[in-house]
């Protein structure tokens, strides 16, 4: 038999609280000492088949590889770009993993992308050893489109997303913007007209305000056809 | 009677303290979770008449950039009070006694911090004392585990912390200043409950070893009422923020 969480799932858990004894697997955020598991950072008990995690309310951004980030420029180098992803680590965006051609050169490399630059990357490559390595090379990346850029915490990324990304279609789909969502908590909002971006913002920010509370995505749907007066 | 005129006799009248307290008896202890905006993670924490503030960033790019580990996280610490924070004002730059300080604390978090998980980085923790009153460190250290957890660094457990000392022979639980400077002994202590570990022992002053069993028993015991109220303030602070629906489920 496997052994019960010793707390509710979903309840709100803080570093040090025993979650479970005995057969459970340990997920992410949580340690296993001695046939008991720990909880490491304040947030919500998941358990899914057999394993227990922490769901954490908060936190930076730790790359992982294959994740949409949205960064911005803050050096070009003799041979590729350091990118700010919001992570503890500066990441690298190589000459050889854009679409540039021709020989490199610091010159060159501004005309690409230049300081200050918002850029469309994908995580290539992270490990404790090395810094994030990007690439823009892939459909939809690049630089950066948009009129608006929104930052939220990254842990709230996946509420924003949703079940099979339920919250984001739902979004993109009543207010007609293009909405592109970094893993990093960057979002890029690009629409027909200010109202429905201004909108798609105020959306974003109570998603991740109320990212724990029920029936969210309905709530938001309200709330947006209510403001788009549809 | 003006606290400059008393005796250590006067610490103890009657089993009473001089501020109305038993031997055994914690100050009243507040404690806020998530009160700066700019910070990742914060703390304000109230112990008697002390009032600290605890910022923690990170983790983040370690700057300089010799000072990052290749396998953990470098922890940084600074403890500061501020000049209006004692009655005779005191100079703002860091003191022997506050570099030392930030020194213990750092020691006593780093058990708790899972450093391991973000290696090349640092993690900075503030503590700015604004009013002092005795037992700060300890104080700081409460504040600093909270303002920590706050910042979703992975920590194995709250480090919660207390004094114990000696006074007018007797020993008293969570000395406060005027008892610290007139007693005879002034141990703090810090402890992690769910590994029963001490993570800081300090004394000053001397105890008998009975006393000194006697003592790091009773601070133990009121470190686990000081991580109860821990753990009380973060989930207050996430229930707030998570709305009724925080553990209702989707």
């Amino acid at each position: 038999m496997v052994a019960p969480l010793l707390v509710g799932r979903r309840e709100i858990v803080v570093p040090g609280d025993l979650l479970a004894e005995g057969d459970l697997r340990p997920g992410d955020n949580v340690l296993r000492e001695d046939n008991r598991i720990y909880a490491l950072r304040v947030g919500l008990v998941d358990l899914e088949g057999g394993r227990v995690s922490v769901v954490p309310l908060k936190g930076c951004y730790f790359p992982r590889p294959g994740d949409l980030v949205i960064g911005r420029i803050v050096e070009a180098g003799l041979t590729g770009w350091e990118v700010d992803i919001l992570a503890p680590y500066p990441a690298l965006l190589p000459m050889s993993e854009t679409y540039a051609k021709g020989q490199a050169s610091k010159a060159d490399l501004s005309a690409i992308f230049f300081t200050g630059d918002m850029v469309i990357a994908k995580v290539i490559a992270f490990d404790r050893t090395r810094d994030p390595l990007l690439t823009t090379k892939g459909p939809g990346l690049g630089k950066a489109f948009g009129n608006r850029v929104v930052r939220i915490s990254p842990m709230k990324v996946p509420r924003l997303i949703g079940r099979k990304g339920s919250m984001i279609t739902m979004l993109k789909r009543e207010t007609g913007c293009r909405i592109i969502v970094g893993q990093n908590g960057v979002v890029l909002i690009s629409g027909r007209d200010d109202r429905a971006e201004r909108v798609a913002v105020e959306a974003i920010y109570r998603i991740e305000r109320e990212a724990h509370t029920k029936g969210l995505t309905d709530g938001i749907e309200d709330m947006v056809r209510r403001e788009l007066g549809r | 009677m003006p606290m400059s005129q008393l005796s250590p006799e006067d610490l103890l009248r009657n089993g009473m303290r001089v501020d109305g307290r038993r031997w055994n008896e914690l100050r009243p202890i507040k404690m806020e979770v998530g009160v700066l905006d700019k910070a990742d993670g914060s703390a304000y924490i109230e112990h008697g008449k002390n009032k600290i503030l605890v910022a923690v960033y990170g983790p983040r790019e370690a700057h300089p950039k010799h000072i990052a580990l290749p396998d953990r996280a470098t922890i940084k610490c600074r403890y500061h009070m501020a000049p209006f924070s004692v009655d005779e004002r005191k100079p703002p730059a860091p003191s022997r006694r506050e570099i030392e300080i930030s020194k213990v604390i750092r020691e006593a978090l780093e058990p708790a911090i899972l450093s391991e998980y973000y290696p090349r980085t640092s993690i900075d923790i503030f503590i700015e004392v604004l009013q002092s009153d005795g037992g700060s460190r300890c104080a700081g250290i409460n504040g600093a585990s909270l303002a920590l957890a706050d910042a979703g660094i992975p920590m194995r457990d709250l480090v919660a912390a207390c004094a114990v000392g000696k006074i007018a022979g007797q020993l008293a639980l969570d000395l406060s200043d005027v008892e610290d400077k007139l007693g005879e002994a002034d141990m703090p202590v810090a402890y992690m409950p769910t590994y029963d570990s001490v993570t800081l022992l300090q004394m000053d002053g001397s105890f008998t070893h009975d006393e000194f069993m006697a003592g790091l028993e009773l601070a133990v015991e009121n470190c686990k009422r000081i991580y109860q109220m821990q753990k009380e303030a973060l989930r207050r602070q996430y229930l707030e923020v998570g709305g009724e629906g925080a553990s209702a489920g989707r």
